[in-house]
């Protein structure tokens, strides 16, 4: 049976209230629209990149607390990252809420993410969870396209 | 194995009839659907998503069995027995449907997959016959997806115009503004007879007197309205009405598209294949006679006989019990849920069905939902397929419990102790 409590950790909720990182940036290198169309979840991503590195990283947006915490966590991980560490996070992250990837068992570098883990058991809220990190994902990309989960 | 009218002899015994009419006894009702049983998350399930679909009683389910154990054979095609049994029960259900909404005519009656092909069909096959740039459709700010992107679809090839009813804060559309919008131009006016997002009653029967003033056509959207109310097309005089099998306790994959006679005569086919033909040469095509003429290949045969037995089974215990109980359902719901502090009830018309939206303070209807889930009761979480709903009324999305004869109060009081849970949570 799937377990609320490990979704709804007090972590979790508490980034839910008090998300790091809400606001917009002056002087974005990248502005990323993310988009999850099941649940009309909505983010925009600013992102300010120094050569190779993560400088600066906000967020706006309404979603589930899910979501937001997840952005939340996601905006804090990325400060300082390189663009190869980021996109590594990206690919174990979205491993791990899909149940690929078991975080106390193969080596990553999620650290506090971890805690997203429980949500491998509710399918629903998967893209949830990974919207933010996809939409980081599209950032470094640069497309400029916005970017779904779907 | 049981004939379709053994089945139809077990309804007959069954819930509906020996009951008295002061009292509705849904217990013994619950026994009839065999999900009901069942348990999610370790609790017993609480279903409230019946405006996504509804549950199945056992009859239903037993046509559907019998038939493919049976009676399968396809139908209007061989002359041997079983084709012939299946064609029978096949357009004895249609005839059940064609009672259920009083009908003048199975010619009237048309298989569909469900409301959205009956919907597209009538946008396609009238549409591409009937409207002409200039023209105008209206719709209401308070349908299904599925009754405006068909239409706006006709609008993008016809250079038609899509105007929109717009609706009052307690999600009843304003009529005045409805009257003035119409004009000789005004050539479909397509509404929902029941919303799905809100469960506003519209007053459909002043809609369409007012479209016909201008010689306009109305498609009535059924999806919301077939399982709670007694609907008569020819009182109504809708030109037509939509619904699916789904939601009036029938299979999913089977709807019915109501027309008018002279209309559906008027209108081309809208899918060529096998049955909807009389002759065929590569030369010329002539066509079949109603309703034939929109049903081109083998059918959804199964979804129309579990959808006749369905309907059997509600008629067993009847349209105007079953919604006289559901709004009794409905008003202890409101009062319940609507006293919690921090929720806000989302649709507050003075005619409703059904349906309670609403919103919990600072939590979104999805993180509601999940919580909900975890203790075994089913909401729909999210924008309803209704998104200009959600932007009218300035939230993303709501959770939303709608109700089906087989709910209890026992049940609403679990949503609503699941509720005070949730605050809980995010407090």
């Amino acid at each position: 049976m799937a377990d609320l409590n490990e979704l709804y950790q007090q972590v979790i909720l508490d980034h839910n209230k008090k998300p790091r990182n809400f606001r917009a940036l002056e002087h974005p290198t990248v502005t990323q629209l993310g988009h999850n169309p099941l649940c009309g979840d909505q983010l925009t991503l600013y992102l300010e990149l120094d050569g190779d590195v993560v400088k600066d990283v906000s967020f706006q947006g309404s979603g589930c607390a899910i979501s937001k915490a997840s952005a939340s966590m996601m905006t804090a991980a990325v400060k300082g990252k390189s663009r190869q560490e980021v996109e590594t996070m990206f690919d174990e992250f979205t491993r791990m809420v899909k149940g690929e990837l078991d975080p106390e068992a193969e080596p990553n570098h999620l650290g506090r993410l971890k805690i997203f883990a429980g949500v491998r058991q509710f399918p629903a809220r998967v893209k949830c969870a990974s919207l933010s990190w996809h939409t980081v994902h599209a950032a470094l990309q640069e497309t400029h396209e916005p970017v779904s989960t779907e | 194995m049981q004939a379709v009218s053994e089945i139809n002899e077990q309804i007959k015994t069954s819930s509906g009839p020996n009951q008295s009419e002061s009292s509705f006894d849904a217990t013994r009702i619950r026994a009839d659907f065999p999900i009901l049983k069942r348990e999610v998350q370790g609790r017993p399930l609480v279903y409230l998503d019946n405006a996504a679909t509804s549950q199945k009683p056992q009859v239903v389910i037993d046509a559907i069995a019998n038939y493919y154990a049976a009676d399968n054979s396809n139908v209007h095609r061989g002359v041997h027995y079983l084709s012939q049994y299946a064609t029978q029960a096949y357009e004895d259900a249609r005839n059940t449907i064609r009672k259920f909404i009083n009908a003048a005519d199975t010619k009237e009656i048309i298989y569909t997959s469900g409301t959205t092909a009956g919907i597209n069909l009538v946008a396609a096959s009238y549409g591409r016959r009937f409207i002409k740039e200039g023209d105008e459709i209206i719709i209401s700010t308070i349908e299904h997806h599925a009754n405006i992107v068909p239409w706006q679809m006709l609008c993008e090839q016809t250079d038609a115009r899509l105007r929109v009813i717009p609706v009052n804060d307690n999600g009843e559309l304003l009529m005045d503004e409805y009257e003035r919008m119409l004009n000789p131009r005004t050539k479909i006016v397509a509404v929902t007879y029941v919303s799905n997002a809100l469960g506003t009653i519209n007053p459909v029967k002043r809609i369409i007197e007012l479209a016909h003033s201008v010689d306009a056509v109305v498609l009535i959207d059924g999806a919301q309205s077939a399982p709670h109310l007694k609907v008569d097309v020819r009182e109504l005089d809708c030109d037509f009405y939509v619904f699916s099998g789904h939601k009036v306790c029938g299979p999913t994959g089977i709807g019915v598209l109501y027309g008018k006679q002279h209309l559906l005569e008027a209108m081309p086919p809208y899918q060529g294949g096998g049955d909807m033909i009389a002759t065929v040469t590569f030369e010329k095509t002539t066509y079949n006679v109603l309703p034939y003429k929109f049903e081109a290949g083998t059918p959804n045969i199964e979804g129309a006989i579990g959808l006749g037995v369905a309907i059997d089974y509600l008629e067993s215990i009847g349209l105007d019990r079953i919604a006289a109980y559901e709004h009794e359902l409905l008003e202890y719901a409101t009062e319940l849920i609507g006293s919690i502090p921090g929720v806000r009830i989302i649709g507050t018309a003075r005619e409703k069905a059904s349906v309670l939206s609403f919103t919990v303070d600072n939590v979104h209807p999805h993180d509601v939902g999940t919580i909900l889930d975890g203790e075994g009761i089913a909401v729909r979480a999210g924008h309803h397929c209704a998104q200009p709903v959600m932007q009218r009324f300035n939230v993303p999305a709501t959770a939303r419990a709608s109700f089906a004869f087989y709910n209890t109060k026992e049940e609403i009081d679990a949503l609503a102790g699941a509720i005070h849970r949730v605050i809980e949570v995010f407090a």
